[in-house]
C-alpha cells in the first residue's frame, strides 16, 4: 500500500472535497488550460477560479506557469494513482465491460434458440 | 452443450487479468461465456456493441455508436461527460477476421495512434479473448497511465475517494 504523508493527504482532500475543483482536474486531464479558459468554462469569476486552481497547486494536484499574460494551468507532477493504480483501474473496467459482454451474448443465444434459425457470421 | 464440457468450462473460465508486457504495450485477458461466433458479433454488431462497451459503473452516458467492420472502416462513439462538450471515441478497422482477429487504431489521443489486436480463441463454451494495445511510444503509455483520456473520468474520481478514504484510515490508525 503507498504511504503518502499526513499533509499531503489533507490537502489531497481539501482540493478533492470540491465538485468544480475535480471539473477542473478533468478538463485538465483533456488539455492545458488558462485561468480564464477554466473560470468561462465553469462560469466564474477569475478571482474564484484563481482561488480554486490554488487549492489544486497547493496539492501539487496542478501546476501554473505563467506565459505572457495569461497563466496555464496543466496537471501536476503529483501521480496520486500510480502504475499499479491505473492498472486496476484498467482491470476493472475491462471486468465490468465483459460481464456485460457476457449477458449480451447470452441474451443473443437465447434469441437464437427461440427463432430457431440460428444466424451466423 | 453436454454436461461434460460445461463443467469444463466452469474450470477453464478466468476472470480479467491485465498486464504492461513491455513499455509500449497493454495486454487484457478474459474468457467469456459463450461461443466465439456469438462474442465476435458482440463486438463488431453496432447494436450490441453499444449495450456492453460502456458499463454503467463508469458514469458516462452513450450518445452515439457508429460500428462499421470492414477494413477501412470505422468506429465513433461519443459520450457525454458532464463538462458540456461530448467526449468521441474513435478509429478505423485494420483487419476484420471472423471469427478470430479484429484489429483496430485508435486515434483520438495526443500522443499519437494506438493499435488495438483482439483475438478470439475457441474454448469449447466459452471464449478466450485477449486485447492487446500497442501505444505508439513508451512516453504515450506513461501519458495514459498517469493523466491521458481514460485517466481522468467519473470512475476514477470514485476510486481516487476510496484509496484517499483508504490511504485516509491507515494513515490515522
Amino acid at each position: 500500500m503507498v504511504q503518502y504523508p499526513d499533509g499531503r493527504l489533507d490537502a489531497s482532500f481539501a482540493a478533492l472535497s470540491d465538485a468544480t475543483r475535480r471539473g477542473v482536474l478533468e478538463r485538465l486531464g483533456r488539455g492545458d488550460a488558462s485561468i480564464s479558459d477554466l473560470a468561462d468554462a465553469f462560469h466564474m469569476t477569475l478571482t474564484g477560479m484563481r482561488k480554486h486552481v490554488g487549492v489544486l497547486e497547493h496539492a501539487e494536484l496542478v501546476t501554473t506557469e505563467k506565459v505572457g499574460r495569461v497563466r496555464r494551468c496543466r496537471l501536476g507532477p503529483r501521480r496520486l494513482e500510480d502504475e499499479t493504480a491505473w492498472i486496476e483501474k484498467q482491470r476493472r473496467l475491462w471486468d465490468a465491460r465483459f460481464d456485460g459482454l457476457e449477458q449480451v451474448v447470452a441474451e443473443r443465444r437465447r434469441k437464437e434458440r427461440n427463432d430457431g434459425h440460428p444466424k451466423r457470421i | 452443450m453436454d454436461t461434460q464440457s460445461a463443467s469444463e468450462a466452469t474450470t477453464t473460465m478466468d476472470r480479467t487479468t491485465i498486464e504492461r508486457t513491455s513499455e509500449q504495450e497493454l495486454v487484457v485477458t478474459r474468457t467469456i461465456d459463450g461461443p466465439r461466433d456469438i462474442v465476435f458479433e458482440a463486438w463488431t454488431d453496432a447494436e450490441l456493441f453499444r449495450q456492453w462497451w460502456v458499463p454503467k459503473s463508469m458514469g458516462l452516458k452513450l450518445l452515439s455508436c457508429e460500428v462499421d467492420a470492414r477494413v477501412g472502416g470505422g468506429y465513433r462513439l461519443t459520450f457525454d461527460i458532464g463538462t458540456g462538450e461530448p467526449m468521441a471515441f474513435f478509429g478505423r478497422y485494420l483487419e476484420v477476421t471472423p471469427p478470430t482477429r479484429l484489429v483496430w487504431t485508435n486515434e483520438e489521443g495526443d500522443e499519437g495512434t494506438v493499435v488495438t489486436t483482439v483475438t478470439f480463441e475457441d474454448r469449447g463454451a466459452g471464449t478466450r479473448l485477449v486485447i492487446h494495445d500497442l501505444y505508439p511510444s513508451k512516453e504515450a503509455l506513461d501519458e495514459a497511465m498517469s493523466s491521458g483520456a481514460t485517466g481522468w473520468n467519473a470512475e476514477t474520481f470514485d476510486q481516487l475517494d476510496e484509496l484517499l478514504i483508504k490511504l485516509g484510515s491507515s494513515s490515522r490508525q
